[in-house]
């Protein structure tokens, strides 16, 4: 049993890592729409110029968190201006196919500016058991995945009151329920896209932080959107408590199932068992657990 | 103001369209061309660009300080693949019609480019140099005969690594009940050492369990959870790309100890061992060659080609792992060339000719010693029958901050890898209806 729950644990940890990747996508459906196949990217993007301009200039963490903050949100508003303000009113599959030649060039862009080289980025968190579990359980909980765990807690927390209590957040909600009603009542829905690529650069930075320093800053950064997917399925695109939830039970699910139904079959199942519990939800729940059903009026 | 940034975008398209494409050394008359099917960008850009890198470095010298093998200068060009199948082909096919006399000889780097490939080099009489990877019987040329796995194939590092783990424990007799555990990238790749470690546990009496890691390898939580299970003496780590830094960090996670894993020798550079950080002080890993930059062969590059030619690929790269393994690779190819020359005079040579130099390639120590390559490389000598050369692995422990040896050439269990490698070339050969048989020199 306690295999179990170490299993368990761990899997609910890996989750919240693949709920920051999910929340980026999230943001950007609410606010538009827009499926983000760039979201990856950016991950990448991010991290990159983390570690480049902290190569280049040798500031400490604090002072290139900002810089590269700044990158990410001048990258949001330039995606806005070239990419997507030509497309307004276009169908949503056309700003799909645009986030496709997004991801592409953004790739491109980051390797061309930073190089292809692997670094590695040192956030200064031990990525070690914890040593209290490990003495009075006999279980092994990482201190690393704890604390991105609490990070991701703290990003949706902030997410939530920006959603919920600030002028832009309450215009990006309408932008999100409607978009042409909000253009009638003033809202600039340019503004709004402009502010929301942006807040997704911001958490694609957090998120590249945390994978970053996990695996080492390189182009597999860009496949975590591949975890990504499941949970969103799962959780809803429009709901950030949904990217949570979702990624705990994708996270809990697949490790289990790794673990214990995986020897039987071989093994190497967690990849495609992801998916496969998503598309089950699908059937059932076309809108995810979180999401909003759509009536359409025929 | 909206047209001028469309055009500022299409403008840094191109830009970047450009950077991606490798560096091209214009195809000259009268040069031996050789066509290099590279990658430097996508998932394993820097595992390309420090190959490539050290590959070009030493044409470049083999250029500048000799002007050439006796006398005939070389030229490349480079096609970018990034580790793609389908673009792998493209590029084969490309550089196949770039010069009269064909490509010289391909390194795919890349198995499943290789796989797509084999078919196509004998039709197009073009060798392909298959450098520790690839397909593990085509060291059977009587079977494969335009197929060179050179140095070491994937079952002589599995024995290898079986071997020197059996000399950690006090001999192979000690290995009866240990338990050792296969952490595999699953896929073609991940999958080659099964069979000869499965030949090789019932062999030495010790336990196996095969693990595998679904592509590509960034998150591994339960197959360490399994590993802490199961508890094993020592893991092989049979890892590509993101796939191996993973899985330092992840074992460090568990609390399983880094001096009882042992890498593959894709699995054991530095790009792995500096993305994982602290976590991989003290893992080993097997190597087709040495890293350093001690060696004579380093020190022309150094001077000659980055310092008087000003024509080095990064200098951040020389004496790594894979930099060191390009630069081997590329004397290879020099080589083959060389020893071809005597037979077919000293002009532009074919694939076809080419492909004899490669077989009758004889590096013994001393002739390694004269090329600058002291131990960095074990002697090698290829025939019709052996495609590989050597059979041998030398294995590495990486201390923090570089790789020191720890272990001097060893080879596995070489009766059992040849005999495992003349079944399957034979079951090939069936099935494809070859006749095998050595090619006329």
């Amino acid at each position: 049993m306690q295999f179990f729950f170490e299993v368990l644990i761990g899997g609910l940890l890996a989750g919240v890592m693949y709920s920051l990747v999910a929340l980026g996508f999230v943001l950007i459906y609410k606010a538009s729409g827009v499926f983000n196949f760039a979201q990856g990217a950016m991950v990448f993007f991010a991290a990159l110029t983390f570690v480049g301009v902290q190569e280049k200039t040798g500031l400490p963490f604090w002072a290139v968190l900002p810089i590269t903050l700044a990158v990410m949100v001048l990258l949001g508003i330039l995606t806005e201006r070239i990419v997507l303000r030509p497309l307004v009113n276009q169908p949503q599959i056309t700003l799909f196919m645009a986030t496709i030649g997004l991801a592409f060039f953004i790739e491109g862009l980051a390797q061309l500016i930073w190089g292809t080289e692997v670094r590695r980025l040192d956030l200064g968190i031990q990525d070690e058991p914890i040593a209290v579990m490990m003495d009075n359980f006999d279980m092994m909980v990482s201190s690393f995945d704890v604390t991105a765990a609490v990070v991701a807690g703290v990003l949706v927390a902030v997410l939530a009151v920006f959603f919920n209590k600030t002028r832009i957040g309450r215009a990006l909600r309408a932008v999100a329920d409607d978009h042409q009603a909000a253009l009638a009542v003033g809202i600039p829905l340019k503004q709004i896209w402009a502010i929301v690529w942006s807040v997704a650069g911001f958490v694609a930075l957090v998120a590249g932080l945390l994978w970053g320093a996990r695996n080492g800053v390189q182009f597999a950064l860009t496949f975590v959107a591949l975890k990504a997917l499941p949970v969103l399925i799962l959780g809803g695109f429009e709901s950030i408590l949904g990217a949570i939830v979702g990624g705990l039970i994708i996270g809990a699910a697949e490790k289990l199932a790794e673990v214990y139904l995986g020897p039987m079959v071989g093994g190497g199942i967690e990849g495609w068992f992801a998916y496969m519990l998503a598309l089950l939800f699908l059937l059932v729940r076309p809108e995810g657990l979180f999401g909003e059903r759509r009536i359409d009026r025929v | 103001m909206k047209t001028w940034m469309r055009i500022l975008a299409g403008a840094t398209a191109l830009v970047i369209g450009a950077g991606a494409v490798a560096p091209v050394a214009a195809q000259q008359p009268n040069t031996q061309f050789i066509g290099i099917t590279g990658y430097r960008v996508g998932p394993y850009g820097a595992n390309g660009a420090a190959f490539f890198g050290g590959f070009i470095d030493y044409l470049n010298l083999v250029n500048e300080r000799d002007g050439g093998v006796n006398g005939v200068k070389l030229s490349w060009e480079e096609c970018e693949t990034e580790y793609n199948n389908a673009k792998g082909v493209e590029c084969y096919e490309r550089l196949k019609t770039r010069a009269g006399t064909g490509p010289t000889a391909i390194h795919p780097m890349s198995t499943g480019i290789t796989y797509a490939l084999m078919e196509k080099a004998p039709t197009d009489k073009i060798p392909l140099i298959t450098f520790g990877y690839g397909r593990t019987d085509a060291t059977d040329g009587r079977v494969f005969p335009w197929v060179f796995p050179l140095m070491s194939n994937y079952w002589d590092a599995a024995t290898g690594i079986v071997k020197f783990i059996g000399d950690k424990e006090g001999g192979d007799a000690k290995l009866k009940g240990k338990k050792i555990a296969l952490l595999y990238h699953d896929s073609a790749y991940g999958k080659e050492p099964i069979p000869v470690l499965e030949a090789e546990a019932t062999k030495l009496g010790f336990e196996l369990k095969t693990i595998p890691v679904p592509h590509p390898g960034n998150e591994q939580q339960s197959q360490w959870l399994q590993i802490r299970q199961y508890k094993p003496d020592w893991v092989i780590l049979w890892g590509w790309g993101v796939m191996t830094a993973t899985a330092l960090q992840t074992a460090q996670k568990t609390g399983y100890p880094r001096e009882k894993m042992v890498g593959n020798w894709w699995a054991g550079s530095e790009i792995d061992t500096v993305a994982a950080g602290p976590a991989a002080t003290g893992y080993y890993a097997a190597s087709l060659n040495l890293a350093g930059k001690s060696y004579p062969v380093t020190k022309d590059v150094e001077s000659i080609v980055y310092k008087k030619a000003n024509k080095g690929s990064k200098a951040e790269l020389v004496g790594t792992v894979l930099w060191n393994r390009g630069v081997a690779a590329a004397m290879f190819t020099v080589e083959a060339v060389r020893t071809a020359q005597a037979k077919f005079g000293k002009k532009p040579l074919t694939g076809e000719q080419v492909r004899w130099g490669i077989e009758n390639l004889d590096l013994n120590a001393a002739k390694l010693k004269s090329l600058g390559f002291d131990t960095m490389l074990p002697p090698l000598k290829l025939s019709c029958e052996d495609h590989g050369g050597s059979g041998q692995v030398r294995f590495q422990q990486w201390d923090g901050k570089e790789w020191k040896s720890a272990s001097d050439w060893m080879k596995g269990d070489t009766v059992l890898v040849r005999k495992m490698i003349e079944e399957s070339a034979a079951k090939y050969a069936t099935e494809k209806g070859i006749k095998a048989g050595c090619l006329p020199g």
